[in-house]
């Protein structure tokens, strides 16, 4: 890793690490704001030991698309959880269920996380494996792979990587 | 105004604690393993929104409890997936296998078979 790149990423790791210590502290005395200080200057230490302080666990260049992501994604996880719901209450000879290849077409390993991610998210759809650019995708009905297929979360995830 | 926040709030209260209920029944009523992930992937999803939400409309002007409540939310959207994603796989390697519906594609049901224990899907084939 080149130190001058792993600068942003340290910097970015002692804002986020300084706000939850503050946000789920509340004291704003010098002792506390020390004791804080000093944990966000370990933790952020022995991330750089582990060399774990770079983009794949700060993925600094989607963050300002993924918050409309999130919007939509949670739209979708309402309607995918009101069919499960249904299909619980209908009983077990509702569900049919299915084990299908989704292609995918993003080109970044970030990208293909999120998607398949989002996949086990919602309710009614799990996947299984990634195999090359295609995930294996295991749904309670066809239904949820005619959705898949249909591309609209591939093509949202796709947007991000851009 | 406050009267209005406090009945929307035990509205989802009530409505996510239904949600959670329906995914506690889904896990008993569903056949295999696959599928009764599924109806917990409800609890964690919707359920568990929809509580914390009707919670973070009760936290009254205390930032730091709202601040918790997100982060709770937080967590669990994003641990919840891969605690999905990691059962499955484990199961999978245990030998365990899906029960498949009518429409299952005979070509895509094969992608299990490499998968598991070898001797696992030895028994299988035997016992077809």
């Amino acid at each position: 890793m080149k130190k001058n790149n792993s600068l942003r990423y340290i910097i970015s790791s002692v804002i986020v690490l300084s706000l939850i210590w503050i946000g789920n502290s509340g004291y704003f005395n010098g002792l506390l704001l020390s004791l804080g200080a000093v944990s966000v200057a370990f933790v952020v230490f022995m991330a750089y030991r582990l060399d774990i302080v770079d983009e794949e666990s700060q993925p600094l260049q989607v963050s300002r698309r993924i918050v409309v992501y999130w919007l939509w994604l949670l739209k979708e996880l309402v309607g995918s959880n009101i069919t499960v719901i249904k299909r619980i209450w209908q009983g077990p000879h509702s569900i049919n269920p299915v084990v299908a290849r989704v292609p995918t077409s993003q080109k970044t390993e970030m990208g293909q996380t999120i998607y398949a991610n989002s996949i086990t998210l919602t309710p009614g759809t799990t996947t299984l494996d990634i195999d090359g650019d295609t995930l294996i995708v295991y749904a309670l009905s066809y239904d949820g792979i005619r959705y898949l297929l249909g591309g609209e979360m591939d093509r949202r995830v796709k947007r991000l990587e851009e | 105004m406050s009267v209005f926040i406090d009945g929307l709030s035990w509205a989802l209260l009530i409505l996510g604690g239904f949600i959670c209920v329906s995914g506690g029944i889904g896990m008993h009523r569903f056949p295999d393993f696959f599928s009764r992930m599924h109806a917990a992937s409800v609890t964690d999803t919707l359920g568990g929104t929809l509580v914390l939400f009707g919670l973070m409309l009760q936290t009254d002007g205390q930032y730091l409890v709202l601040v918790k409540l997100i982060l709770v939310l937080l967590f669990i959207l994003l641990t919840s997936p891969t605690g999905s994603h990691a059962l499955a796989k484990a199961a999978l390697h245990g030998g365990l296998r899906p029960k498949l519906g009518s429409q299952q594609d005979k070509q895509d049901a094969d992608v299990l078979n490499n998968f598991g224990r070898a001797n696992a899907s030895e028994t299988d084939k035997n016992k077809e």
